[in-house]
């Protein structure tokens, strides 16, 4: 398969889907009694047309960014991550912790590597537990991440309103140091908005994810190991710590996106801060083609929809997007073999 | 005259670049006890998947009693009478016997299944045929032998006057076997016709009427039973001009220069558990000179993937092996590697390959890390090997960046040779290293294991295919229920001394 050939079987079936979408959504308009036109107008308008609107896109979407990373680079191993909903709350809870910690005035860069260590460990921990069951007694990892959500929810409820909380809130109280700049404080027209320089945190982790997967040897194993288990084994590599080191490493990656509002836009930790936001991540993970540049692109997507649902809201209900939404997952999901499929047989037609 | 009851013409089948079926012929008249016979990959099976309609023949005609059937559907072919009964069972374990039994023609009340009919229906075709099952029981709980008893009712139950069964013995005790050929033989005489897919030689002449014989595809033998001898047959599996041509053109090249150096590579007493318990190797134990082949010749399914595996280090095993004087049970896959094992696994699209994989990719798999510059990979080094390898392997496409998978069969087995060969090594390990690929690659292939025999290496050959093990090995050991049966010098190994213990008859011999 040439070069072109796996771009063209990578980006179609998204770009298909996408189309899928539009298709649906005129339907879905038309029947409000709205032009179509009117309605991408103000989706696009009240989203990437001006800064407030494009920083909650941008807020959003850094999340996304995490959480689809993080099923991402799960599904690269053969894992189906479905924890990242807790595993993003346990690492925003345990930077809130570090926080209280923390005495005040200390200078974000220097705290920063303590949080974002923080944030990893608290993933990290509850993605590592699915990935040691599965490695030692073979338990599949989407039961035990299912459950483990349920669980871990729960535990940081209780944490958080019996141990930590401000009174009369689901809140803990501010940290006291090394927040995170808005992009507010430094271009004024952002004002408003809560995006803020985490999403330069989740940018580097893209990066490095797709430098650790398409360069580096452990990257390679770990493709293997998702791809034929048995060969990857073949080629000496130790498939069970493969196994439960990438759900770790799965569950860090969601667990840093909890600094995304803990550090850079309430500074504190409240219950349900971002609650979707991991299942979610499956979703971007799946539109991304599991590829970081594809989670990027699908986490800016899916957070454009979400935010143009407020914009939208004058003309159809909110709710259209979220069909919108699930039309594209749907859309993907299928499509994926079928535009395969396709390809190959047009080539085969070209080549004959 | 009644009409034969199949009649195959000129059959061919092929997949992809592997043709399993060519112009393959097959008569067996009605109410005998049929043998189609034949090496691993002699097209038997497909031979009867075409003919009970799982498959569709590229070319050729299929009659059954008289009329012509060709290109019929599996239920056109049950609605004819005509059943086959697979290797692998296709049960539904959480159901009964009975349940099992009508499952696709169940017998209702109104919208509701009747229970107590089937397993009374179940129960008379039993007793009928007997073939003896408790209706009531769950599949789950039954034993092999008896669960294949309800395959056959499933079978019968549908109305199958044709019955065929692919290789019904291997997963049955000695005295399970003696119950089925009685089942067989009551079915023909109430008029049945059994084809019976098999390559155990002595149940052929036991208990069929006439046989035919299958060799890379086509039939080249058809005799009856009574006379036969094992030798007559296992000459016609294997092939007379095979075993000339190894005469002519292999047998002096086989005269290696293994010398009374000591061994290579020891292994002592080497014993696999499988999953029964049971000892899938039972106390194995061989030496490799430096530049010598041992070949494992033997049925497929006698230990050799468990012994191969276990050498590798990819299966847990008691007993010890040496390398060149090292011990390497404690040792993992990737330390048996570093310390010169070599291994082309029998299966290259489960562990050979990663088929995503690029070919540059594949021809670093297992050494990656020995390819790196710290933590990353180094493309550079990783594309100048491929070409490297690509160029002396002739390996087509000669695209390094191309998926392994859309190699043709031949050339992903060059990428995996390639590979094993090329890399420092002392001893090894190949496994059915031709399987599947065309002639012009087995060729290829067996030239590159000659030179690395004759460059001092010690190799381990196990191949399904006789004339393989025979063109290739300075030494021969057959392997037959985990054991070695006998090892025999390359001088005495032929079809005829080798057959005998292959078929496990060890005794008689």
């Amino acid at each position: 398969m040439s070069r072109r050939a796996i771009i063209e079987e990578a980006v179609l079936p998204p770009l298909v889907a996408l189309l899928l979408a539009a298709v649906v959504g005129d339907a879905l308009i038309l029947t409000f009694g709205q032009s179509p036109g009117a309605v991408y107008k103000l989706l696009l308008e009240g989203t990437w047309g001006n800064a407030y609107g494009f920083g909650q896109v941008l807020y959003k979407a850094t999340t996304l960014v995490f959480t689809g990373l993080a099923v991402g680079l799960g599904l690269r191993a053969g894992l189906f991550n479905i924890g990242a909903e807790s595993q993003l709350a346990a690492g925003g809870f345990c930077a809130a912790l570090v926080g209280l910690l923390l005495p005040a005035g200390i200078p974000a860069l220097l705290c920063l590597p303590l949080y974002i260590l923080a944030a990893a460990a608290g993933g990290g921990v509850v993605g590592a537990v699915p990935g040691v069951l599965k490695a030692k007694f073979g338990a599949h990892e989407v039961i035990v991440t299912i459950m483990l959500n349920f669980i871990v929810l729960a535990l940081l409820n209780y944490l958080t309103s019996a141990k930590v909380h401000v009174p009369d809130t689901l809140h803990t109280p501010e940290i006291k140091s090394g927040a995170l700049p808005r992009l507010g404080d430094m271009f004024s027209s952002f004002h408003g908005s809560a995006a803020n320089a985490t999403i330069l945190l989740g940018v580097a982790t893209a990066i490095a994810l797709g430098w650790y997967l398409f360069r580096t040897r452990r990257g390679f194993e770990l493709r293997a190991v998702g791809l034929q288990p048995r060969a990857a084994e073949y080629a000496g590599v130790n498939v069970a710590s493969v196994t439960w080191r990438a759900l770790a490493a799965s569950g860090a990656i969601a667990g840093i996106g909890g600094l995304n509002y803990v550090l850079g836009y309430k500074h504190y930790y409240e219950e349900g801060f971002a609650t979707g936001a991991g299942f979610l991540g499956i979703a971007v993970a799946l539109v991304g083609r599991n590829h970081p540049v594809g989670i990027v692109v699908a986490a800016l997507l899916f957070a454009t929809l979400s935010q143009g649902g407020l914009a939208v809201n004058a003309l159809v209900p909110k709710q259209m997007v979220d069909v919108l939404q699930a039309v594209v997952i749907l859309a993907v999901a299928t499509s994926v073999p079928e535009v395969r499929r396709l390809l190959r047989g047009v080539r085969r037609r070209t080549d004959s | 005259m009644t009409p034969l009851a199949i009649h195959l013409r000129g059959i061919e089948k092929s997949f992809g670049p592997v043709q399993a079926n060519r112009g393959a012929d097959l008569e067996v008249t009605q109410g005998e006890i049929h043998a189609l016979v034949g090496e691993n990959g002699a097209g038997k099976s497909t031979l009867m998947r075409i003919l009970s309609g799982l498959y569709a023949p590229n070319a050729g005609s299929i009659e059954v009693n008289g009329s012509d059937v060709t290109g019929w559907s599996t239920s056109e072919a049950i609605a004819s009478g005509v059943g086959m009964v697979h290797q692998h069972f296709m049960l539904v374990p959480t159901l009964t016997v009975a349940e099992n039994v009508i499952l696709g023609s169940e017998i209702t009340k109104g919208l509701v299944l009747d229970r107590a009919a089937a397993e009374r229906a179940v129960h008379d075709l039993s007793i009928r045929t007997g073939l003896a099952v408790p209706a009531n029981r769950l599949v789950a709980d039954l034993s092999v032998g008896e669960a294949q008893r309800v395959e056959i009712l499933k079978t019968l139950y549908r109305g199958a006057k044709i019955l065929i069964l692919d290789e019904p013995t291997a997963v049955l005790s000695p005295f399970e076997v003696r119950e089925l050929w009685a089942v067989l033989r009551s079915l023909r005489d109430a008029g049945g016709t059994v084809v019976l897919i098999t390559h155990k030689l002595d149940e052929v002449i036991e208990v069929s009427d006439s046989i035919t014989v299958m060799r890379q595809g086509a039939t080249v033998a058809r005799m009856s039973s009574a006379g036969a001898t094992t030798q007559a047959i296992a000459r016609a599996m294997v092939g007379r001009d095979v075993a000339l041509a190894l005469d002519a053109d292999y047998a002096g090249s086989t005269i290696s220069s293994a010398s009374a150096a000591s061994p290579l590579f020891e292994v002592q007493d080497l014993t696999v558990t499988g999953a029964r318990r049971t000892a899938v190797v039972d106390g194995v134990s061989f030496s490799i000179a430096p530049g010598e082949i041992l070949g494992i010749a033997g049925v497929e399914g006698n230990g050799q993937t468990e012994l191969i595996e276990a050498l590798a280090g990819l299966r847990d095993a008691r007993g010890t092996i040496t390398l060149a004087g090292r011990d390497l049970m404690p040792c993992s896959v990737r330390e048996r590697g570093d310390a010169g094992l070599s291994h082309i696994p029998e299966d290259r699209h489960e562990r050979g390959l990663v088929l995503d994989y690029s070919i540059a990719e594949n021809l670093i798999l297992g050494q990656q890390h020995r390819f790196t510059r710290g933590a990353t990979l180094d493309s550079a080094r990783i594309m100048g090997n491929a070409r490297d390898l690509i160029g002396r392997y002739d390996i087509r496409p000669a695209d390094p960046a191309l998926a392994a998978s859309v190699l043709s069969g031949g050339n992903q087995q060059k990428v995996v040779v390639a590979r094993e060969v090329s890399r420092d090594f002392k001893v090894l390990l190949a496994a059915q290293p031709t399987r599947g690929v065309d002639v012009g690659a087995i060729e290829f292939i067996h030239a590159r294991l000659r030179e690395a025999r004759d460059q001092g290496k010690a190799i381990l050959l196990v191949s399904a295919d006789l004339a393989e093990v025979l063109a290739l090995a300075d030494r021969v050991a057959v392997m037959y229920g985990g054991r070695f049966v006998t090892v025999m010098s390359r001088a005495e190994a032929s079809p005829d001394t080798l057959g005998p213990y292959m078929m496990g008859a060890e005794h008689a011999a």
